[in-house]
Formats: C-alpha cells, structure tokens, sequence
C-alpha cells in the first residue's frame, strides 16, 4: 500500500505555540464511542415516554378514502391513533421554495398525508403506544381504506404532454428550470476539431445511515416548552421550524443533538415524521420516541441523485477544451423537502460541470421534475458526483478521440494555479485552486507511468485493467448566497463561546456539532493552540440551541472552516482577555506577558509567573483582590460568517485502478489515490479519514447502490440484504496526500474537507472501467455499473 | 403493558449471573438494551446484516437481532460495556484511537467484538484476510481503511508479545 504522505505544506503557525492544529491528534472525546458509552437517540429513556410508529401508504399513489381506528385502538399498550387532520390542527403546513431559484414551485406537505398520499412509504397515520413492540403489534389493525390512483414513476413521462399531474394546481410536474448560456457556444462546437458526446445515467440512492433517523419530542404543557433529542446535523434550523409550524416563540423551543450515528446529508432536513412525532407529544402531553426502521429508511429517507444527463465536449485538435453542454433532467419525489428544498441538487449539477477546466463556452439546461418517488434533496456532494462523472467521462471520451493520453489532456486544461482569483465559465467564482500541483502530485503518488505500463503487459495476457482519473471541484464554506438569501433561515454563521473555567481549564460551546467527523476533536485542538492550553484541558460542547451559540450545523463542508475560524477568533480572543487580567494581577504591562501551556510566562525570561488556576481562582473566588474597576470577563464568544465568496471552492484529484472480468462483469478495486486541497489541514488524520469515507460513498454510487423501483413506483430493495453498500472486503487501500492553499476568506485558512472524496470516487471508477473496457470497443455511463449493466455494455447480454 | 406471557431465563451478563423474566419473542439484543440497559450494542438493521448489534454468546460472537433472549437462557453473554471494563479489548480500543478508526461510533461496538474474534482465532491474518473477517459489519463513515489499519497494528504487536514472551 502507498504511504500516506501529508506534504505539510510549511504553511506558517496560527498561535505563538502551536502545538495541535495540523497534527495527527486522536479525538477530543471520542473513548465514548469505542466503550458502548455514546448517548444516541434510541439510548434515551424518558419518564412517561411512548413510540410512535406510522402507517405509510403502500403504494405510489393513492387517495385515502378512510381510517378506521377502533380495532387498532383496542390493542393493549396503545395510547393513540392519531391521523393527518388531527395533527394539521397544530402544525402549519409547508411548501419547500427558496426566493432566488426563480420560478421554483411545489406544493403544501403536511407532516402526515390528508386527503392523497403521493409516494410508498409516505406516513399516513401514527400509531402510540407504551413501547414499540406493542405500536407495531397494533398496526396490522388500523384499517386505512384507499383507492390507488394513477401515478407518475418516470421522469420523462413526468413531463410529456398528457401526463398525469402530481399536484394540479401547479399547472405540470415541472419544479423548477433553468438555464446557462454563455453565448456561441454553437459556434464553438461548430469550429471544433473534435466533439465527443455522451448520455449518462445516474440511479437513485441514499445515504443509509446505520443510525436510522430518529428524535424525542417532549412538550411540557406546564413550561409550555419543548424538548427535541434529535438525531441531526442542525439543531438551531430545527428549532426556527419547530417554532414556526407550531407557533410557538424559538425560546420555548430546544433542540438537543448528542451523539448522531451518521448522517450524510440524511439527518439535515426537516421530514414530515420530524414535524408528527413533536404533534404527538403535543396532543398526548408526553414525551413521543420515533426510531424509524430499516425499512422506513429505505423507503422515507431522503433520496438523492437520480439523474438523466446528456453531454457534449468539443477541442480542437491540440486537446484544448472549447466547449461543453449538458442537458440534465432530474427526478425530486412529489414534494421539493424541507426547508432546504429538493432544487440545489440539479442546480449545482449546472455550475459545477467543466468547473476545473478553462474553456469559456457552455451550454446547460435543467428540468427538475415532480414524480411519484420519496423525494430526494441534499446527500453528501450534493450534485458534485453527477457533475464530475458527466464532465470527467467527457473529457475521457475526448481523449480518446484525440488518441492523447488522459493524465496529459487533462494537464493542458486544467485552470492554471496562478489564473486566480478566475470565474467558471458557468459564472462560479473562484478564490485559489491548485489542479497543476494536485495532478502532478497524484501523477507521482500512484506512479502513473508504471501503472500505465502494467496495464499495457496485462491487456497482452488477457487481464483487462483501467486507470481512471477524475479531476474535481467542491463547493465548500458557503456564504448566505446557498439558503439565506433565498427566505431560507438557515443560518450561514456561526459562533463559539470559550469560558476558561476556575482550574484553568476551558469549556467550548460551538454551533457546529459532531456527527464523527472529529469536529469536536479539531474544535478542541484549536482552542487548546489559541488560549494556551493542554487539549486535555479542554471540553466541548456542541448539540444543544439552549448551551451553544447560534448556527447552521453541518453541511455544505462548512463545520472545520466556519466553525473552526469561530473557534480560533473566540480563542484569541479569550487569550487577550486572560493575560489583560493577568497584567492587573501581576501588576506588568501586558505585553511582557505570554499565555501558553496553562501559564502566564514573564516573556523576557520564560519564567512562569502564574498558572492558569491560580488566575481562576482569583478572578472567581477572590474578585475583592482585583484593584476596583476591574471585572474578570472570562467568557468570549466570537462568531464567523464567510462573506466574501459565495462559497469557498476546493479542488482535488482522484484516480482510481481496476480490473473488470469480461466474462462476469465484475470489476474488482485494485487501488485508489486521492490528492486533496482543503487549505489548512486541521487533522491530516482526521481528514484523511474524512476523504476516505466519502471516497468509498462514491464508490457504493458507482458499483453498487440504488434504490430500484418497479414500474408502479413500488420500492424492490428495501432491506440491507437487498441495497448493497460497500464492505470492507470490497473496498481497496486508499492513499491521500494534501496540497495546502489556504483561503484568505479567514485566519484559520480551513476549506471543508468532508465531501471531496464523494464527488470524484464515482467518476474515477466510471473512467477506470472504461478504460478496462476499451478493447471491446464497450462503454458504460450507467451508474451503479453493475455486473449485469457491463455485461449488457459488452453485448454479452441482451 | 403487554400482555404477552413470559418466561424465566438465566443469564450470566457480563460475568453477572441473574434471572429474567422474557417474552418469547424478545431479541437478545433488545433485551439487554431494554431490560437491563446496555446501550451499547446498537439496530442498524434488525435483519442481520449490518453487524452492529453485534455480541458475545458463550465467546462466540453473535448477531443479537437474530437471537433471542431466550435463547441465551443458561449461557454467557459479553457485551462491548464488560470487554472495557474487564480490560480485554483495551489495546483494540485504544489502536482505534490512534489510527482514528471510527466516526460516528455507532458500528464501533459490533467492529470491536469482530475485530476481538479475529485477534483470537487468527493471530497471522493478513490485511486482506482482515477485511474479509469484518466484512459482516457495516461502517457506513471511514471507508474502513483506518479500522483495518487498527486492527493490522494490534494484530502485529500481539505477535510481537506473544514472540516475546518467555515460553
């Protein structure tokens, strides 16, 4: 297996005494998680407390004619049958649309379906009871009476003439559309030597976390206050929703998130369960627990990604890239979700296809469309994997018409490392990216001339290998611009309380919580580097709206660089506080002082004039010391809003090296490189785990998962046994290295790190099996790439 | 609540012998969770395939939504709580820090147990023969490659004990 090599970078200390930031630090807190000692959801018992569980139409769709109660009623253990009307009595309905995705349209969604349920698995009806065992035992006897109606499962026949409208008050299935057009983009296809052009297809998956969604909704009717546990990425946005579907003040609202047991995207939305399961604790004057089951995951998580994406690519005949156009069309469900809404997908699709390259021509056109499917919404890279493999299979394709070398063609297209600050050409705007130093270290890393080599000698004896590449860029560290400014109150800042403690120790209450990515770890490393203290001296607390300061959680890869940079400032910040009380103290100017490790130090001398625990206990116990006048502020909060991108991109490169039986159809992962370029590397160990774990995601899109659906829009494989997500014995050694390009968008330089590796994996292995097959003459841009799909793409199969 | 009848079961929960009484139908890993309180064995699945529930039965590992409680009736059960309070699997623990071998933490207990089994009944595995062993236990977060690494680092140093030890 390769090294992994972190190039450090040299990039120049943050703090004085840097000791953390940019190491390799196990995380802050996580023994919980190896000794059964985690707090999930599911692991919190609460006095009184029911279970809820739903009964969801069983067909795509269908108008509920009637439920009819009474026998389910009756079952032992059951506390309440509660349907739609009863629970739309305190609960407002929604309709998902952000103000700057113009013409965007959906319909209301209620949190359990009224009169039409649009999709199987959509919650019909809840059923309570004192424990789960006896919810479900009841369901069987909840009679719902339905009429199946005609549905829309196709994406395309969602939008021929004729079709039957999902929601006829819209008028057509159409959700939202859009457009670029850079301008003779004809003429540069006309003009091009070459031209290559392809149809992809893109199936629907999910995240599949192995916690499946679940949270604690607890009213108290006394306070008039209410708790959620949750299992999510962001508890503030779910407190703003709460209150504002049940009229309730956000004071009276709050959200608690402990330990997530992952999330992906999966766990940052607002489902309509969210909303039932906090009516029923309403309505029953006790705390309510929903733990949706595989089952209900598969089929009421959101889905992502189901794409049907035509391209072009023309060059003139030195391989210089003129030109792209896509035409997407994409299928979202019946509803667009909430609040994020079901439209950014396809969006980012459309600014993110040719984003590493030069040219300056491009064409694209987006349909997003109303079907009769879960919907779907943002799941790790959010429109980045279908963009990247539609781009990066071009530019193979293109390659291959110009017999030029793919490393090399890339390398003569790529946005030069000194063009920036540069615009894409579909209008992104780009603060720095390295692609050159990337490529030529990923060329390096995987030693690309041997590999080419040996897949030459093999392709002689019969074994048919295949190097992909896939150069990437990710949207990270978004401003307003993605929700805000949209009438979405999604918060796009963030803050971090640090309170140095009687001992000396710190406490650091951030916004941004942890759902494994090592948040809290890095969030600790920080703080530790900033004030001046031991990281085992710090404690961190995230997950709760009544205990943090304000944000937006995590998404986007925002949590280390906005996060991150709340930290650092509220760190400082903090240290300047701590050594202005130590000067009174001591009776010394300031700025002869240092803080580090835990100790005031004479700066002249190194001599340690007072530990941290020695100031605390006279600033808290002994304030009658302090000359009159001065008060000991020892708890700083600072908060952080990128303002000067719309989002801070990153960049990185992926390749990946296979080899595909023809006679089978499998493709089996010899190897897989990542160089990445996520600005300061906080935790070269933390995110090279990161990277990783997003590169095996993309791997599961590319080989294995989908969520299948019948003609009728009945779901196929609903079970793990079924949908297949990658196992370890699967999955090859994954080598990462980093160039560091820090942003200037703030001190800490930090760009987010969490879903690079998603958004190239799936086109590295696309083009590496291509590769393999091109003997044959055979090509594939269906994903998953299924061993029957390769079959089929070989003519083996019919 | 229910009103389903139960039976009596005997069984020693992490070296604590006791008697429960169980209804027939009850999973093992729901009865440990429910009844006595160990959380740490966690339902990503409950069709015996994640791997996350996974435990201990009579040193065996076990997937604890296929067994029932009752079936655990005159048996040993171990769970990730008594291997890190015993000890046992404290250098496990411990390489998964270091090599930061999990995320979200929530396949790390069933990981553990796995990874304890193979330390046991195949001290020479290799790397790949690691990743086959583990592939009954879903991680949906690492990318797997650093708890291989984790479990490849204590497998060499208890060879590296193990040669050391005077014989």
């Amino acid at each position: 297996m390769n090294a992994p090599d972190h190039g450090a970078g040299g990039l120049p200390a943050l703090t004085e005494d840097q000791r953390y930031i940019g190491e390799r630090v196990p995380r802050n807190g996580a023994r919980r998680l190896l000794e059964g000692r985690a707090t999930y959801v599911d692991d919190i018992e609460l006095p009184r407390m029911v279970h809820v569980v739903f009964w969801r139409c069983p067909v795509a769709h269908a108008r509920i004619v009637e439920i009819d109660s009474r026998l389910a009623s009756m079952m032992p253990g059951v506390v309440a049958v509660v349907d739609g009307h009863e629970i739309a009595r305190i609960c407002k309905p929604w309709v998902a649309t952000l103000g700057h995705l113009a013409g965007m349209k959906s319909a209301p969604q209620y949190p359990l379906a009224l009169e039409r349920a649009c999709w199987q698995g959509e919650a019909v009806a809840a059923v309570v009871a004192e424990s789960r065992a006896a919810a479900e035992d009841a369901l069987p006897y909840l009679k719902v009476r339905f009429e199946e109606l005609a549905g829309v499962v196709d994406m395309a026949a969602a939008v021929t003439p004729g079709a039957t409208l999902i929601h006829p008050q819209l008028g057509d299935n159409i959700c939202f559309e859009r457009s670029i057009d850079t301008g003779a983009v004809d003429a540069a296809f006309a003009a091009a030597d070459v031209v290559a052009e392809a149809s992809f297809e893109f199936a629907r998956h999910t995240g599949v976390t192995l916690e499946p969604r679940c949270q604690i909704a607890d009213w108290n009717p006394a306070d008039r206050r209410l708790t959620v546990y949750h299992s999510h990425q962001a508890p503030h946005m779910m407190q703003d929703l709460y209150a504002r579907q049940f009229d309730l003040d956000e004071t009276a609202v709050r959200v608690v998130c402990k330990d997530v047991g992952g999330s992906f995207g999966i766990k940052v939305h607002a489902y309509p369960e969210d909303f039932a399961t906090v009516a029923l604790s309403i309505l029953l004057k006790r705390p309510v627990k929903f733990v949706a089951d595989r089952l209900e995951s598969f089929a009421s998580d959101i889905h992502a990604r189901e794409h049907r994406l035509w391209g072009r690519i023309a060059a003139n005949r030195d391989g210089e890239i003129l030109a792209f156009e896509i035409d997407d069309l994409t299928g979202i469900g019946p509803y667009s979700m909430f609040p994020r809404t079901s439209a950014i997908e396809g969006n980012q699709v459309l600014n993110l296809v040719g984003g590493p390259y030069a040219h300056r021509h491009y064409r694209a056109r987006l349909q997003v469309v109303f079907q009769n499917k879960p919907p779907t919404c943002q799941y790790r890279g959010v429109g980045h994997p279908i963009a990247c493999a539609a781009t990066e299979g071009l530019v193979d394709l293109l390659a291959g018409k110009l017999g030029m070398d793919p490393l090399e063609l890339r390398r003569r297209n790529v946005m030069r490392d000194d063009a920036y600050p540069a615009s894409g050409a579909s209008g992104i705007r780009l603060e720095g990216l390295s692609h050159q130093k990337c490529l030529e270290r990923l060329a390096t890393l995987m030693d690309y001339e041997g590999l080419r080599a040996e897949q030459e000698t093999l392709r002689k004896q019969g074994i048919h290998r295949g190097i992909g590449l896939a150069v990437l860029i990710e949207l990270t560290n978004p401003s307003a611009a993605f929700y805000g400014v949209g009438g979405a109150r999604i918060s796009a800042q963030d803050g971090a309380t640090l309170r140095l403690e009687p001992s000396g120790h710190v406490t650091v209450m951030v916004g941004v919580g942890e759902q494994g990515q090592g948040t809290e770890g890095i969030f600790a490393q920080i703080a530790a580097d900033a004030v001046g203290v031991a990281i085992e001296h710090i404690r961190v607390v995230t997950g709760d709206t009544e205990a943090t300061p304000y944000g937006g959680g995590t998404w986007a890869s925002r949590g280390a660089g906005i996060g991150g940079e709340a930290v650092l400032q509220a760190g400082l910040a903090l240290r300047e506080a701590i050594v202005a009380l130590a000067a009174v103290i001591l009776k010394k100017d300031p700025t002869a002082l240092v803080l580090e490790r835990g100790a005031i130090f004479e700066r002249a001398t190194r001599e340690v004039l007072m530990p941290l625990a020695e100031l605390g206990r006279i600033a808290y116990f002994r304030p009658d010391t302090l000359p009159a006048g001065t008060t000991a502020e020892l708890m700083v909060t600072r908060h952080y809003a990128q303002r000067d991108y719309p989002f801070v991109f990153t960049n990185g490169i992926q390749a990946s090296y296979v080899e595909v039986d023809p006679e089978t159809g499998f493709v089996k992962l010899l190897g897989h490189w990542a160089v990445e370029d996520c600005g300061r590397v906080l935790n070269p160990m933390l995110v090279d785990e990161q990277i990783r774990g997003a590169i095996v995601q993309g791997i599961g899109a590319a080989l294995f998962e989908e969520c299948l659906y019948d003609e009728a829009g009945l779901l196929q494989n609903g079970s793990m046994a079924d949908y297949l997500v990658p196992m370890a014995s699967e999955m090859p050694d994954i080598a990462v290295a980093h160039v560091q390009t820090p942003t200037a968008t703030s001190r800490l330089g930090a760009k987010g790190a969490g879903e690079a590796g998603t958004a190239g994996a799936p086109a590295a292995v696309m083009n590496a099996i291509n590769d393999a097959l091109k003997p044959f003459g055979a090509q594939i841009h269906h994903q998953p790439a299924t061993p029957e799909r390769i079959l089929r793409a070989l003519g083996r199969i019919a | 609540m229910s009103t389903n009848p139960t039976q009596s079961i005997r069984v020693i929960i992490n070296g604590r012998a006791g008697r429960y009484a169980v209804e027939p139908r009850t999973h093992l890993v729901d009865f440990l969770r429910e009844a006595i309180g160990l959380k740490g064995a966690h339902l990503g699945c409950e069709h015996g395939v994640c791997g996350a529930c996974t435990l201990r039965l009579d040193g065996q590992i076990v997937r604890g939504c296929l067994v029932l409680a009752q079936q655990a009736d005159g048996h040993s059960v171990e769970t990730v709580e008594g291997l890190s309070e015993s000890g046992a699997i404290a250098d496990l623990q411990q390489a998964f820090l270091a090599r930061n071998a999990m995320q979200c933490g929530f396949c790390s207990s069933g990981m553990l147990l796995t990874a304890a089994e193979l330390l046991e009944k195949r001290p020479e595995a290799s790397r790949d023969e690691v990743r086959l062993w583990i592939s009954g236990n879903y991680c949906r977060c690492t990318g797997y490659h650093a708890i291989v690494d984790a479990i490849c680092d204590v497998l060499e140093a208890r060879r590296v004990a193990a040669a050391g030890s005077p014989s």
